[in-house]
């Protein structure tokens, strides 16, 4: 069983040590189980049903998604429950020709690092360990589903419902940039940290409501960094481009529900580009089919849907095998910078004045080097891919 | 006001006011002098909300099969469609926002629907007083498709090599061009299409003669424009990138500067405007004080400050005076806030005004508070992104 040292972070500010939290029930904590979710009233979002892909660009203005998410996250903000001020952090572009955006953060990690388990993707949920039934309610912003009519609806106060199986939309108390929140799919069912189609759709419809090609969301698998065995995707704001979304790609295959794979050309990793389909949910199925089968071959990835939802990239890694196996070049290793979905998309938060200061983009093109899947155990992995989701060879040869 | 002046306005549209907006940075005949060029071109405007299209020629018109009044006000984007390339938008979008020019082929739709390629070439034009974006020229040069010598079947031959150059990375130039008919459908598949030497001199030839009228006519007016930025912008100038951001945000707010002397208003949203009755001129530059009157409480202006002084938030209700037709007095629930940029150090104020008798909550609405903290939140996020350059 391969082992790490990893640098985990601190999502909510109940996430204790994981050995430590035993008790059950009664906590006064105002958390999300059996002892306080009754008393969870919280704001329900219900997205409007999609149409199909090709809407009219325009330039919108603040979408009503965008201004709750927001307006949420700058109360939690004003109230002080988050570890530290994310706008104070100093950020800028590396200069180079991808563009990588450093940021010197120095609390966004704990001092001490803890054990993980890192070889397999698919790991049980376990209730003792942190999982966010045990955040405190005012952690949550709103509840937010996928719908079936032609508008959105909101309704200001709502009750969390099990029989319901309501996903929540969370602060990540150790932000990255502003607007930084988890998406947790049916949060009282306690899913482990893997995709599933269902939950790929809710992420596509978050993206694809808040109507702001600058609010990316990204997934990260058990294996590729992914803090919490309880299945959570992450977004938050940056209104730049993202080195990854500039990457050029060639078309391998379209399926037969439209949808269009492409691999990345010219960066530093390796990766799969999911973009069209004759509809949302055709998209988000091929893009789940890819996730599943990538966990079932224990192959660890990670996915950033940018684009409103448009674009998805798909991302399988090694970069926890080869550190369990000391592979990976001495001078990443020392900045203790995990590849998870924002690194790998080139956005470098670095925890050391000495890293951020003397980033280049030379060190950042080796972390994405290191992660990357060799050309051979990459294509290898397109042709599971491809397997799963349904298309025989690639058009072109790869 | 002369009888003609208000005869004017009153039958001025939508059109004509962004226009008119266009025009009073120029001498006179500016509009005349430009309409001359043979060339497709738009100017657009990021200083007003939307950035939108102030000027377009008849060039543009004829290729697009718009009028002036389905086009002006209208932001580039409305000529894009489900099947223009990401990657073209991107890069105009970046552009945009690192204010320097760019050329780039992209895939365009008429007013008719039918998808055409052409080279959109796009420049800024600064102020030469001040530094700052004053407008964007863009000229669009269509791309003539291109076929193999040996031609069997135009259109399958067409596609095939332009996917075949984007496979190998790199684009082949046919010498022996011909313009040729290719299926519409055929068009929107291709992934690029390369524009000709030519053209791309064409684009950059149009730029020039469009850049020159800008900038003779500025020169009469006495305020030059150019095509290079002579001097660094002013401290209390926004990057037009910033205003882009901040003109998404509909509701009534303004940046002030707190590193200049009487900390003075340096954006105000449309908003804002309305909701004063004042109009742009007359605030930027200005403290906020001159919304406050006879009887506005004074200790609620010190809370203010001291709130200011500390580097806090706050919400106060304060009594201000507009410069509406009935000069009325509103309550005003006002949130400020300081705002940092990506350096970490505050670079400005916001202050989100919500008249007090927009309480009232209705069911299906955003509570007036979240939404007050929104725009503190969009114009966060706007600041701190704008401000990330390359050292």
């Amino acid at each position: 069983m391969l082992k790490i040292k990893r640098v985990p972070t601190v999502v909510s500010n109940y996430q204790k040590d994981e050995a430590s939290d035993g008790s059950v029930g009664g906590c006064g904590r105002n958390c999300l189980r059996a002892c306080c979710v009754d008393m969870a009233r919280l704001p329900l979002y219900v997205c409007k049903k999609v149409e199909d892909s090709g809407e009219k660009a325009r330039e919108p203005p603040v979408a009503f998604l965008e201004s709750l998410v927001l307006g949420e996250w700058e109360d939690r903000y004003q109230r002080g429950l988050f570890r530290y001020d994310l706008t104070a952090c100093v950020t800028k572009v590396i200069p180079g020709k991808y563009g990588f955006i450093a940021q010197l953060n120095e609390g966004r990690h704990l001092k001490r690092p803890t054990e993980f388990r890192v070889d397999k993707v698919l790991q049980s949920f376990d209730g003792n360990k942190f999982n966010f039934t045990k955040v405190s309610q005012e952690e949550l912003l709103f509840q937010f589903e996928a719908g079936e009519y032609e508008e959105a609806q909101f309704l200001p106060c709502m009750p969390l419902l099990a029989e319901n199986s309501p996903s929540v939309v969370a602060i990540n108390v150790s932000p990255i940039e502003y607007g930084h929140v988890l998406l947790i799919p049916r949060v009282l069912d306690c899913l482990p940290q893997r995709m599933d189609h269902k939950s790929m759709l809710l992420a596509l419809h978050m993206a694809s409501e808040a109507a702001n090609p600058y609010f990316r969301v990204g997934y990260n698998s058990l294996g590729a960094f992914a803090t919490i065995n309880h299945l959570h995707f992450q977004a938050y704001y940056l209104a730049m481009p993202f080195p990854l979304e500039k990457a050029s790609s060639r078309q391998m295959i379209t399926t037969d529900h439209g949808v269009k794979v492409s691999e990345l050309l010219s960066y530093p990793m390796r990766g799969l580009l999911f973009e069209g389909g004759n509809s949302m949910q055709d998209l988000s199925d091929t893009v789940s089919d890819a996730c599943i089968c990538l966990q079932n071959s224990n192959v660890p990835f990670n996915v950033l849907i940018s684009n409103c939802g448009r674009q998805i990239f798909l991302m399988p890694q090694c970069y926890a095998e080869k550190q369990a196996l000391g592979e990976v070049s001495p001078e990443v290793w020392e900045a203790q910078v995990n590849p998870a979905v924002w690194e790998i998309s080139g956005h470098m938060v670095l925890k050391r004045k000495e890293d951020y200061e003397g980033a280049t983009e030379e060190k950042a093109c080796r972390l994405l080097a290191d992660a990357s899947l060799s050309e051979e155990r990459f294509k290898e992995v397109n042709a599971l891919i491809f397997e799963a989701i349904g298309c025989s060879k690639p058009r072109g040869g790869a | 006001m002369s009888i003609t002046q208000s005869s004017a306005s009153l039958f001025t549209t939508a059109t004509e006011e962004k226009e008119g907006a266009f025009s009073a940075r120029y001498s006179l005949w500016i509009k005349e002098a430009l309409d001359e060029l043979p060339h497709s071109f738009t100017i657009t405007d990021p200083f007003i909300s939307g950035h939108p299209i102030v000027f377009a020629s008849p060039g543009f018109l004829k290729m697009t099969g718009y009028s002036r009044e389905e086009v002006i006000g209208r932001n580039g984007r409305a000529f894009q469609g489900p099947k223009t390339n990401r990657r073209s938008i991107m890069e105009i979008r970046e552009a945009i926002r690192e204010e320097r020019p760019v050329q780039v082929s992209i895939l365009n739709y008429r007013k008719s629907g039918s998808p055409f390629w052409m080279l959109f070439h796009m420049i800024p034009v600064f102020g030469n007083d001040d530094g700052r974006v004053i407008h964007f020229v863009a000229v669009q040069v269509p791309i003539s498709g291109r076929k193999m010598r040996n031609g069997s079947g135009c259109s399958e031959m067409v596609f095939g090599s332009c996917r075949r150059e984007v496979c190998l990375g790199s684009y082949v130039h046919q010498e022996r061009a011909l313009p040729v008919e290719c299926d519409e459908q055929e068009l929107e598949n291709w992934e690029h299409c390369e524009a000709s030497e030519s053209e791309k001199l064409k684009s950059v030839e149009a730029v020039g003669n469009v850049l020159s009228v800008l900038t003779r006519y500025s020169e009469f007016a006495g305020r030059l424009v150019c095509g290079k930025r002579s001097c660094l912008r002013v401290a209390d100038c926004l990057s037009s990138s910033l205003v882009i951001s901040l003109g998404r945000i509909k509701q009534s707010f303004v940046l002030t500067n707190p590193c200049l002397p009487d900390m003075p208003i340096v954006y105000a949203s449309d908003a804002f405007l309305t909701l004063t009755g004042y109009k742009r001129h007359e605030v930027l530059g200005q403290n906020c004080r001159f919304l406050s009157g006879v009887d506005t409480d004074s200790s609620v202006l010190y809370e203010m400050k001291e709130c200011i002084l500390k580097g806090k938030p706050c919400t106060v209700q304060i009594l201000n005076y507009s410069n509406r037709k009935d000069k009325s007095t509103f309550w005003n629930l006002l949130h400020i806030s300081p705002v940092r940029n990506a350096s970490g150090k505050t670079a400005y104020f916001v202050g989100v005004q919500m008249e007090a008798s927009c309480k009232d909550i209705e069911s299906k609405e955003l509570r007036p508070e979240t939404r007050q903290l929104s725009v503190v939140g969009a114009v966060r996020v706007a600041v701190r992104s704008s401000f990330m350059v390359t050292c």
